[in-house]
């Protein structure tokens, strides 16, 4: 009789807790066996990650069955309960939307505890968690897949897999964290694991250096995840602890956040200093820098890192503890916050540095930036659910340009990621490769019925909505920005006459760098087959020196592949089927995973899976409730969820928040019960309201098309060799080829000050201040020793006096650097009349 | 309190002395037999310890147990008392497990200037004023065990250590006594002014907490002085990096593993219980240096040229992530700190072995002319990494439960500590957590990355990258971790991996005496 007989719950989501735990167990197996398996510990990395995909599937499932409980038995249990609550609910399944609050599957174990501070790790599976779990497994076992190919018979091919697998758990881990605490371990597992596999080829000083900034870049960031955590906990304890909760309990946190007492100065400064670590771990300005530099690993780690985990990482916080955000920053109370401004910033100007990169990778990272902006954008601005909604159908398309680019260099290009030198026309070698970009380009450029016109017009949509216009043109401009530039690179690469590599020209006498690894790769293997040699490739740093005065080289992604002599002699083609399978896998969900949320076509699934409701949660606190619960058949442990308490019942008093301002969940806390998201209104989807950004998408596409045509094509243009005859395009195009100079203030100026000066001079205090006082201190006694010693100690004969003087002696003469032998006697001497002491009292003791 | 009058820490402490007592009699040519007797009764002793361990009443850490009170010096009330509860008992089995791992070490890792015999006498006599130290009761007697430390790492420093090892030595020396000296002076002042009854712990907990409140200030002044020299804390620390850098590498990681503790000890378990409001009103005092110690520490590092003293620097900074928690006066900062303790015990413990090792075959630590150890020596360039990310403090790994307490302790300090300055401090020390990845990782990167230096490549073969990384037996010298190493060394990563992943192991332990603890100190303030 009790909502949570209607609630359903099963075996997947109540050990969803399992999904990291398999490949965190597999990383340690291949880790440990994997060198001796006949692949190489690749099979127990895919192997953990189908296993994961299964149960994520699965959990997927009964989650969607468990939402559905709720809204069909909502109306017979709960209205039975709560008279007005049947009044709510029909209205709700008006808009297609569940108004009805689906309590999470929450379990936890103390890990430890001390000062009666409580640690612990567990589960707590909602939509958004379940939605990024499933995500996270397919596309890991989609890259692991890909790898085997890509990264067949290279020297650390089975550490790849194993770092490669932890990254996942750590994600997964972070992904379905309980507490605070369980984020963090999750957090910094994927940090160093990203140490790792950036850094794969650590034989060549620009990746080492790569892995090196993107580590320290987050750490900065993480600084702030420390220090907003520890004061979320202490705001948010006492709340907690009266829920038989704690502070570190993310639901107890959101819950707490969007309460009546919560201190909003509180709030405010956890909200900002959680942030700071979004920011540096999503790559938002102005700590995007380390993104670009992260290509340096081998392009599967890209691919991964930049479509559904590390840099979502951040984005997912901002959602996960969205209430604390959406308090703290006052979003939809203000015109303006920081998530937004943060957002809108990093869309424009990645965008606008994408246009100015000449490595296939670096356009894909900067795109990559700018999407992320977008997500954040979209949570600054109060649309949750399509921000999250863009994390979902950005992991597909990016996932898939990111392998698209991969199986380029490595069956077009030949090992290069060079737009301009070595692509080109090469749509007629790799129509598959071909096919499955262009399809990924239309999603992310938001062209209609693709995945990404979806998520990211609603975004857009949105923050009008909202009332956010200058966020509404950032968006709209984005939309431009971005079409333009995947206009420009679709051209590079797969347009034009064929270049460098793509012409089949891949041993370039002018690049001795280039020819010496390729050379020594194809020395290895004919002397003895598949070895898995290592090939140092300082190739692809030389052999992308831009010809614009990009000096900063791109591809460095080459690889030892042991196994490509086939092909290497044969120009461009198409990729073997472990790379082209999981293109096209990927190149069908750009298009089609949208639709879960098209309220073009009239679906609203992801909204009514994922987004929690924003409605006042178990105001009327029934005692019954509470002791029946045992009684059903779900285990206490989730039950019970975090407060004790069996059933979420409902007061969906404000469900119905369709405004913007002001009231319900997140606009005043409630009086009785408790809220754990914000009450969110969507925009109504209008075709109209997509005119502008389909014709500036179509606008910014054909003037990319033209000024391509123009400046890259064989046409005479006014455009061409602009940057050089122009001053002020000149200056522009330099200042987007410096990255606004960002790395230059970071790694030049405050990196080498604090390395160089600063460090020096504080050493410099140490030696010659701090220690000077202490040598000073031992010469002065010396010197006294020294006086006392002619003075007095020569002329009044005094065995004391003596022995006192003697010892400032040696005690002042020990400090000088050069030293005098007859203090060890003297030690030993000291040592010795303290144990004859110590016995000559111990017998008059006695 | 219930003297059982048990021997087992009486046996535990002492029990090398047997060793030294039998190593006396047999020349030091036979130098396989002084490794054996040593390692033996080093092990001896860690048996000890974990009997110990077993015998230990878990439920009730917070009283004393295994107590033995006999009388000692009674012209000075000075009693024998010794005791262990469950601050103490992380440290007195931790010394006992470094000695003996250090002691397999020695195996085949003598330093240079030779005779092992008088090394591990002298290693031997350092474990008994270790162990002394943390299970003593009295303030006389943990004074003489305090002081018998110095002496024998005088000594390895001296006699063992690298080319400036005679003026570390005495630096090292003197620079402790001259704490120890104010130290005493404080012990004595407390003694009077408690109506110089007796020198016992428990005795002193009760009747110091009623001394004036100006002369609590001024003792516990005296006691600052003295275990913030060991500690150390900036800016007593400068003996550190030289007795760190000069000393054998056995030196080392005694120095970091164990008596680096002996002054966070001192503070937990003296100077803060006895002087309750001498604590508050140096606890701000206490915690800006921390934090201080925790950013210069850490300049200092970047500044380095050489990895060891790299290491040694990096001590400074951790050991104000422990000062930090204890100078919160809360139980959760205090128990990060005892946890930080240990932590930083096996870590740098462990980097210091690193290091060692790393001067054994390159003979040498300057960073600059060291790179591509993963290719040179691919285990123990992990090690190196996996002890740099255990230092940098990785979730999972021990390091981190010392420092993120220490950090969220700060947030709200206790007993009415001006929560801004704590607040700030937090920050402050939490953007030592980034510089302390800025350089380990740098250090990792400089080292471990890239191509072998040509210098360190055997003969015959090219300054290649390729086909020497592939055998790395083609080279005589640069051997990868060996098995006496990876004895010596398992239990270190062990240990940071078991408390890295189920730190409740020694939180459970802690905590009770740690509540009992504060719970005296909130008493004492009015």
């Amino acid at each position: 009789m009790f909502a949570t007989e209607a609630l359903t719950s099963g075996w997947f989501l109540e050990n969803a807790w399992l999904i990291p735990l398999i490949p965190t167990v597999a990383f340690f197996v291949i880790l440990g066996f994997g060198k001796r398996m006949p692949q190489g510990g690749s099979e127990v990395g895919i192997a953990s990650m189908m296993a994961s995909l299964v149960l994520a599937a699965g959990a997927t499932y009964q989650w969607i069955q468990r939402v559905q409980s709720v809204e069909g038995g909502s109306e017979g249990a709960l209205g039975a309960i709560r008279g007005f609550a049947g009044s709510a609910l029909p209205s709700a399944a008006e808009t297609g939307h569940s108004a009805a609050y689906v309590e999470p599957v929450i379990r936890h174990w103390t890990w430890w505890q001390s000062g009666g501070i409580e640690f612990t790790l567990g589960q707590h599976i909602d939509g958004l968690a379940i939605m990024v779990l499933l995500v996270v497994t397919f596309i890991s076992l989609l890259v692991q897949v890909y790898s085997t190919e890509y990264v067949k018979g290279d020297r650390r091919y089975t550490h790849f897999f194993a770092a490669l697998t932890l990254f996942s758990a750590g994600m997964l881990i972070m992904v379905l964290a309980e507490s605070m605490v369980q984020f963090i371990l999750g957090w910094e597992i994927m940090g160093l694991t990203s140490f790792l596999l950036i850094g794969h080829w650590w034989e060549d000083g620009a990746n080492s250096r790569a892995a090196l900034k993107a580590f320290f870049t987050v750490r900065v960031g993480d600084m702030g995840l420390l220090v907003g955590t520890a004061i979320i906990y202490f705001g948010a304890s006492q709340w907690a602890q009266a829920r038989g909760s704690n502070g570190f309990s993310i639901q107890a946190i959101s819950g707490w956040a969007l309460s009546e007492g919560a201190d909003s100065k509180v709030l405010m400064w956890g909200a900002v200093a959680l942030f700071i670590a979004c920011i540096g771990k999503s790559g938002q300005f102005p700590l995007h820098t380390w993104l670009p530099d992260a290509m340096a690993g081998p392009t599967p780690v890209s691919s991964l890192l930049h479509s559904s985990t590390m840099v979502v990482a951040g984005v997912y916080l901002v959602a996960r503890l969205y209430p604390v955000f959406f308090v703290g920053l006052d979003i939809l109370d203000t015109g303006v916050n920081l998530v937004a401004v943060i957002g809108g910033i990093t869309i424009i100007i990645a965008a606008a540095l994408a246009f100015v990169q000449n490595d296939i990778k670096k356009v894909l990272a900067y795109s990559t930036v700018s999407q992320l902006g977008y997500m954040m954008m979209g949570l600054g601005v109060g649309a949750w659910t399509p921000a999250v909604f863009h994390i979902f159908t950005h992991a597909f398309f990016k996932c898939c340009l990111f392998l698209a680019a991969g199986s380029i260099s490595h069956s077009g290009s030949h090992h290069s990621f060079d737009m301009k030198k070595d692509m080109g026309g090469l749509r007629k070698f790799m129509p598959i490769t071909f096919a499955t970009w262009m399809v990924s380009t239309f999603a992310l450029c938001g062209v209609p019925f693709f995945s990404g016109f979806f998520s990211k017009d609603e975004i857009i949509d949105n923050a009008n909505h909202n009332g956010y216009t200058v966020f509404f043109y950032v968006g709209l401009i984005g939309a431009a920005m971005t079409a333009a530039y995947m206009t420009r690179a679709t051209y590079l690469t797969f347009f034009g006459q064929p270049r460098g590599a793509a012409a089949g020209e891949h041993h370039d006498a002018h690049d001795p760098a280039h020819a010496h690894g390729e050379e020594h790769a194809l020395d290895e293997i004919e002397e003895h087959e598949h070895v898995a040699e290592p090939v140092l490739v300082g190739a692809a740093v030389a052999a992308t020196q831009g010809d614009d005065g990009h000096g900063h080289g791109g591809g460095h992604d080459d690889h030892g592949h042991g196994d490509d002599g086939h092909d290497a002699h044969a120009g461009p083609h198409e990729s073997p089927w472990r790379i082209t399978v999981p293109l096209m896998i990927l190149g069908t969900l750009a298009v089609f995973s949208g639709y879960l949320n098209a309220p073009a076509v009239g679906t609203e699934y992801f909204t009514e899976w994922v987004e929690p409701a924003g409605v006042v949660v178990g105001a009327e606190h029934d005692e019954s409730g509470a002791a029946t619960h045992t009684d059903t058949e779900e285990p206490e442990a989730f039950a019970s969820g975090v407060f004790g308490r069996a059933t979420p019942l409902l007061a969906a008093e404000d469900g119905e928040a369709t405004h913007s301002g002001g009231e319900g969940c997140g606009f005043e806390g409630p009086t009785e019960g408790v809220c754990y998201a914000p009450a969110l209104s969507h925009a109504e989807f209008k075709w109209i309201n997509t005119v502008p950004s389909i014709l500036l998408v179509a606008f910014g596409a054909l003037t990319s098309l033209w000024l391509c045509l123009g400046i890259f094509g064989d046409r005479k243009n006014p455009f061409k060799g602009l940057t050089q005859r122009n001053r002020l395009a000149g200056a522009g195009h330099r200042f987007l080829v410096n990255k606004y100079y960002l790395d230059d203030l970071y790694e030049k100026v405050i990196v080498h000050s604090v390395a160089h000066p600063i460090a020096k001079a504080a050493y410099w205090v140490n030696q010659n201040i701090i220690d000077g006082v202490v040598n000073g201190a031992g010469r002065s006694t010396k010197r006294t020793g020294e006086w006392v010693y002619r003075n007095i100690d020569q002329r009044v004969v005094d065995g004391a006096v003596n022995a006192s003087g003697l010892v400032a002696s040696e005690t002042g003469h020990a400090l000088q650097p050069v030293q005098s032998g007859k203090v060890n006697q003297y030690g030993a001497l000291l040592f010795g009349a303290a144990a004859v002491g110590a016995i000559v009292l111990v017998l008059l003791n006695v | 309190m219930d003297y059982s009058n048990n021997a087992l820490l009486t046996i535990g402490t002492f029990l090398p002395l047997v060793g030294v007592l039998i190593m006396m009699f047999i020349p030091g040519s036979e130098e396989r037999t002084h490794k054996q007797i040593a390692i033996v009764t080093s092990g001896l002793t860690l048996a000890v310890g974990i009997y110990t361990l077993i015998q230990f009443d878990y439920g009730n850490s917070a009283t004393l147990q295994f107590a033995v009170n006999e009388e000692w010096i009674s012209v000075i009330k000075s009693n024998y008392i010794v005791g262990l509860d469950g601050i103490s008992l992380p440290l007195y089995v931790l010394s006992m497990a470094v000695t003996f791992l250090v002691a397999i070490y020695t195996w085949n890792n003598v330093p240079d200037a030779g005779n092992p015999k008088a090394f591990l006498m002298l290693m031997l006599v350092l474990q008994v004023g270790m162990a002394g130290s943390f299970v003593a009761q009295d303030l006389i007697l943990f004074f003489v065990f305090f002081e018998l430390v110095l002496l024998p790492m005088y000594f390895m420093i001296g006699v063992w250590g690298g080319e400036d090892r005679q003026y570390a030595s005495l630096k090292f020396f003197l620079y402790t006594m001259f704490g120890s000296a104010l130290m005493l002076v404080a012990f004595l002042a407390l003694f009077f002014q408690t109506g110089a009854e007796s020198f016992s712990f428990e005795h002193l907990m009760s009747a110091g907490a009623l001394i004036d409140h100006d002369v609590q200030v001024w003792i516990f002044a005296g006691m600052f002085v003295g275990f913030a020299v060991k500690v150390p804390m900036f800016p007593f620390h400068t003996w550190l990096p030289d007795a760190h850098t000069q000393a054998p590498t056995q030196g080392s990681v005694i120095l970091a593993a164990i008596l680096l503790k002996l002054g966070t000890y001192g503070f937990v378990r003296i100077a803060l219980p006895m002087l309750p409001m001498g604590a508050h009103e140096w606890a701000p005092v206490i915690g800006i240096l921390a934090v201080i110690g925790i950013i210069y520490g850490a300049l200092g590092c970047l500044a380095q040229t050489d990895m060891k003293r790299l290491i040694a620097f990096s001590s400074v900074a951790h050991m104000g992530f422990v000062m930090l928690g204890i100078s919160t006066l809360t139980t959760f900062g205090i128990n990060a700190a005892l946890f930080g303790m240990v932590a930083h015990g096996l870590i740098t413990g462990m980097l210091f072995f690193v290091a060692g090792s790393v001067k054994h075959r390159y003979h040498t630590l300057e960073i600059k002319r060291l790179s591509g150890m993963l290719i040179q020596m691919p285990k123990m360039g992990w090690i190196l990494g996996f002890a740099a990310m255990a230092s940098l403090g990785l979730p999972g790994l021990a390091g981190f439960w010392g420092e993120f307490p220490a950090i969220l302790s700060a947030y709200n300090p206790g007993f009415g500590l001006n929560p801004t300055l704590f607040r700030t401090l937090m920050v402050v020390a939490a953007l030592g957590t980034v510089l302390a990845a800025g350089y380990l990782l740098w250090l990792y990167q400089r080292t471990a990355f890239g191509e072998p230096n040509p210098e360190f490549v055997s003969h015959g073969e090219p300054a290649h990258s390729l086909s020497a990384a592939g055998n790395e037996d083609h080279h005589d010298e640069i051997h990868d971790v060996s098995v006496v190493e990876w004895i010596a060394w398992t239990p270190f990563l062990l240990a940071i991996v078991v408390f890295g992943v189920y730190p409740q192991l020694m939180f459970k332990v802690l905590d009770p005496a740690v509540v009992q603890l504060v719970e005296r100190v909130g008493n004492g303030i009015p």
